[in-house]
């Protein structure tokens, strides 16, 4: 018998986390170097970035400060890229924005962030064949991409929603290399993007109650779901979105 | 910005009350048809208009129509 059976571990791998400077992007990195892999890390803020980089098991593979809307930066990314066997792109953005408000300029802005950005990572990864064969994406969707599931959420949705038909496609023509892509749609996961005021915390601890499994997410909920998708546990799991979100959906 | 045009567009917020019986002294948390996507579409419109991000806490805080007036009087100047 094995010592430890673990059809989990990311041992061996090495992975891409964007947004690894705060809420799922962060703990998904932690996670993923505590499960043994060589993690990649981006984000926008220097100072954040570092603060992940020091809670990593293992140094990190990979560090760079980066805004992924901006091409130049996106290239020096890739410059900077050891060979990767999977990626979780979770760097995103929300707005909280009734459909009347909501102009071109409110979806071109939240369009940017949270669709043309990781798509664009995501195709350069697979065509500059960064991605190893075999390897795994996971996109960081929302349940708000399949559900509406709070008012105001619009225009978030509809980019997380068009995220999710990308992943399909991708996931059917990047499988001759082997390489997976799956997404996971998480319901409200308490992380400094949903605490910025427009909902009042008294809304937010009203809301929560909504979720049959009594709270809202935590980051490693949704981490774990990463460490999955990423592991050689999901070898014939691709094109899928994964709901976690506390049974809201149900 | 005045009080007049400020309540002018507060009241386009609304679908069941008749805008001549919005005034300043107004307590719109009370209004039957108040809800979450009333103070989202508040919060929408003064950013538009007033080119002002006022928060929920903003509108938990305020009573009245001026009171909210008064808030983004502040957060503009």
């Amino acid at each position: 018998m094995e010592a430890t059976f673990n059809p989990f571990s990311l041992e061996g791998k090495t992975i891409l986390v964007t947004g690894a400077s705060s809420g799922i992007g962060r703990e998904t990195a932690i996670a993923c170097s505590r499960m043994g892999a060589a993690v990649a890390i981006t984000a926008r803020d220097e100072g954040r970035l570092q603060e992940t980089a020091q809670q990593l098991a293992t140094p990190p593979a990979a560090m760079v400060t980066a805004d992924l809307t901006d091409d130049d930066q996106v290239k020096q990314l890739l410059a900077a890229l050891p060979p990767l066997n999977g990626a979780v792109l979770c760097a995103g953005n929300s707005t909280t924005l009734p459909i009347q408000f909501g102009t071109r300029e409110k979806f071109d802005e939240m369009f940017d962030v949270n669709f043309f950005a990781p798509v664009e990572l995501m195709r350069l990864l697979f065509k500059k064949k960064l991605l190893q064969k075999g390897a795994s994406v996971v996109l960081l969707a929302s349940i708000g991409g399949t559900h509406s599931f709070m008012p105001g959420n619009g225009v978030y949705g509809a980019s997380k929603a068009a995220l999710n038909s990308v992943m399909r496609y991708a996931a059917r023509e990047f499988s001759p290399r082997r390489i997976r892509v799956n997404s996971i749609c998480p319901g409200m996961v308490d992380t400094p993007l949903i605490h910025r005021g427009t909902i009042t915390e008294e809304q937010l601890a009203e809301d929560a109650k909504k979720y049959p499994l009594g709270r809202y997410g935590r980051p490693d909920d949704i981490a774990n779901g990463a460490i999955y998708l990423l592991s050689d546990a999901s070898s014939w799991l691709t094109g899928h979105d994964l709901v976690i979100d506390g049974g809201f959906s149900i | 910005m005045n009080i007049e045009e400020f309540i002018e567009n507060f009241a386009s917020q609304l679908d069941e009350t008749a805008p001549e019986e919005i005034t300043a002294e107004t307590r719109f948390k009370e209004l039957d048809e108040w809800s979450s996507l009333t103070a989202l579409s508040i919060i929408a419109m003064v950013d538009d208009e007033y080119d002002v991000i006022i928060k929920g806490n903003d509108i938990l805080k305020s009573d009245t129509i001026q009171d909210l007036f008064a808030v983004v009087e502040k957060k503009r100047r």
